[in-house]
């Protein structure tokens, strides 16, 4: 025990002692919550939508009259009037606005007479989000504008309630947990692979493998010693992360207490995974070469950003495998749920096999000698 | 019993051996010197017998324990203090001490004592606290052998302690060594290209050449074996005619080289050559302006027995090696 004890103590030391890798392993997390949570968390305002009208009858004037209104209250989009469809055109291909509505001739003559009336949206679909937004907009404001007159007390028709049963979920609040996994990545990454390898070329596991100690001290030693620095790491995460998210109740001392379980599961997983990846690597240059490439093939599949049922087939398979994946369901639980141990407990259950497998695994292909 | 018992220990990697069927014993209480140019398989033969690579063939038995069968008895029984400084820079003397006095499991009381006073012996007990990075390259090695004899070693195991330090340095360190021998009844084994050393130091130097053994005695002996064991170097006021032949049938003298005025000559036995050789420069009634006679050197050992100077070889590209790599200072 004294043996592993001595690894985990130097490198502890040594990370105590090196306080820009600190700031790097948990910071670069939390610059990325905040830049993507807000970059992709708030609504698309402000598209400009060119109205051409070649009508100019009452019902048109209507329809153009509510669409500056949604465009004044819902900021969503601002109508620029357009009174030749070849300009407004010729704009939208210029990307010098967003969509062009296009009111036709004879379109209030057609609404009068109940002839399917039909307006046009022209929009540049290059960017999809606008696109969708714009689309779900205008369909939302033809709802009113086809309505004949005000609707009955009691509805004939069946209609949906729905019930959020947990306070509106915010995307930066969404992006937390996978945030905090992919800091606990970093640290393991860093820990795990860049030092390793580097302490490795450099001789200073020559001075390791010249002791009495065993090949399981030694990877049970890099494991505990990577797991310590990536808690460090996840546990600085939890507490800014859900401060800077905005989570209700952030220092409930409970909660804090099942997260530091699931942030020590995850740690211990992630780095027993890096030593598995490294553990016959000597080249310095290829834990940085993979970093990039590792980052992608585990965060992004993890539902960390995106929900999983989107995925395709092929991508699900990563997913399943990938212990990013278990570890940010189970911040999800916790974080935006508030819910127990019990409910994470499969999600604690793969971690800890994958723990055990990497590491045994990793110790049958470590080398004892140079 | 020998302390370092080697037999035919052969290492090759790929098509290329790096070692061949090399065979020496050492004695306990012996500085053993590996002698040789880079590339020699010095530290490939250290790497066996510290069970850090596995030999191809052969074996190697260190206080009576088979490196390979028993392994853990021989890295209990050794120090190694390798060729790159491996001490953490970021840690204090004290601590790199300490984590290693862990890793063999000594306990605390007993580390305490022997981190203070291995700490003295190698002249660092007043930087004991500080960081590593602070030390001159030369602190940096004494702390290294520190480290190596921390667990109370009977067999020391060096790759080139002094490559890379100043001169002073290098006295230091070995001064250092042959102190801490007699201490502590060490039997060493050190590999170096430093003749010098060698010389001054080793009980008994193996010379090793394209990882075979070439030669192997005391410093004493390996330069009695060779011919013409002094260079006299001698000019004269004035140089008769025939003078170099005159030279030449002095007695035990083996050679005759003039470049100028300076006559290099080789002699079998310096000291009678040279007595000889004022007498006859007083027969010629010439003076003789300067004089200066060479002992022989284990450099010229080397070279008789290789037929090459100390000279660099390639060697396989390491993770050392690689471009992204930065040296420790």
């Amino acid at each position: 025990m004294n043996r592993i004890l001595a690894i985990i103590e130097r490198d502890l030391r040594r990370f105590r002692r090196s306080p820009t890798l600190i700031v790097v392993s948990m910071i670069l997390p939390l610059v990325q919550l905040v830049v993507l949570g807000y970059a992709f968390g708030g609504k698309v305002k402000h598209l400009l939508v060119g109205v051409v009208d070649q009508d100019h009858g009452l019902p048109a004037v209507r329809l153009q009259a509510l669409a500056r209104a949604v465009a004044a209250n819902a900021l969503t989009f601002t109508t620029i009037p357009y009174g030749d469809q070849t300009r407004a055109l010729r704009d939208l291909r210029d990307g010098k606005i967003n969509a062009v509505l296009n009111i036709p001739p004879q379109f209030s003559r057609k609404v009068l007479a109940g002839a399917n009336p039909r307006i046009a949206l022209v929009e540049d679909n290059t960017d999809q989000f606008s696109a969708s937004t714009l689309e779900a907009t205008f369909n939302q404001m033809l709802g009113p504008y086809n309505q004949k007159a005000p609707p009955p007390r009691l509805s004939a028709n069946a209609t949906l309630a729905v019930v959020e049963i947990y306070p509106y979920v915010p995307y930066i609040q969404y992006l937390l947990s996978g945030t905090i996994v992919l800091a606990v990545f970093v640290s393991a990454m860093i820990g795990g692979g860049i030092i390793y390898i580097d302490d490795k070329a450099r001789g200073l596991h020559e001075g390791y493998l010249v002791t009495p100690i065993t090949k399981f001290e030694l990877i049970l030693g890099f494991n505990l010693a990577g797991a310590a620095r990536a808690i460090i790491a996840g546990l600085v995460l939890v507490t800014f992360g859900s401060l800077i998210a905005g989570i209700p109740d952030p220092f409930n001392p409970a909660r804090l207490a099942r997260l530091l379980v699931l942030v020590v599961a995850t740690a211990l997983a992630l780095i027993s995974m890096m030593f598995l990846f490294m553990v016959r690597v000597s080249d310095p240059l290829v834990p940085r070469a993979t970093f990039g490439v590792l980052n992608t093939l585990l965060f992004f599949p993890s539902g960390a950003v995106y929900p999983i049922n989107a995925f395709p087939a092929w991508m699900k398979v990563i997913t399943v495998m990938d212990p990013f994946t278990y570890a940010v369901h189970g911040f999800k639980e916790l974080i935006l749920k508030n819910t127990g141990l019990l409910a994470i407990s499969s999600d604690l259950a793969f971690l800890a096999a994958f723990t055990v497998g990497a590491m045994a695994a990793a110790t049958l292909l470590f080398r004892r000698t140079l | 019993m020998y302390d370092i018992e080697v037999e035919n220990v052969t290492k090759r990697f790929g098509d290329f051996c790096a070692v061949d069927r090399l065979s020496f014993t050492v004695e306990h209480g012996e500085v053993f010197g590996l002698l040789g140019p880079n590339g020699a398989g010095k530290s490939t033969l250290i790497r066996m017998l510290t069970t850090l690579l596995p030999p191809t063939s052969g074996t190697a038995r260190i206080l009576g324990w088979d490196i390979l069968r028993s392994a853990n008895q021989v890295r209990s029984a050794i120090g190694v203090i390798p060729q790159a400084m491996t001490s953490d820079l970021d840690l204090s003397a004290e601590e790199n001490m300490g984590i290693f006095a862990k890793l063999y499991g000594i306990r605390r009381e007993e580390r305490r004592r022997a981190i203070k006073e291995l700490l003295g012996a190698v002249d660092l007990g007043q930087w004991a606290d500080k960081p590593v990075k602070l030390f001159s390259g030369g602190m940096r090695r004494r702390l290294e052998v520190a480290r190596g004899l921390v667990h109370h070693p009977r067999v020391l195991f060096l790759d080139e302690p002094t490559t890379g330090l100043d001169p002073v340095s290098r006295v230091a360190v070995w001064e250092m060594l042959s102190r801490l021998r007699r201490q502590r009844d060490l039997t060493i084994l050190a590999t170096t290209h430093y003749m010098d050393e060698a010389d001054k130091l080793c009980d008994r130097v193996a010379i090793v050449d394209h990882g075979k053994l070439v030669a192997l005695d005391s410093p004493l002996k390996l330069k009695a074996s060779i011919p013409g064991r002094n260079i006299l170097e001698v000019s004269f006021s004035a140089v008769p005619q025939g003078w170099t032949e005159t030279l030449k049938a002095l007695p035990e003298v083996a050679e005759v080289k003039a470049e100028d005025h300076i006559f290099r000559i080789s002699s079998h036995n310096g000291p009678r050559t040279t007595i000889e050789l004022i007498a006859a420069a007083r027969t010629a009634a010439i003076a003789v302006t300067s004089l200066s006679v060479q002992s022989t050197t284990l450099d010229d050992v080397f070279l008789h027995y290789t037929g090459h100077q100390l000279r660099d070889s390639l060697q396989t590209p390491t993770a050392y090696t690689s471009a992204f790599m930065y040296e420790r200072k």
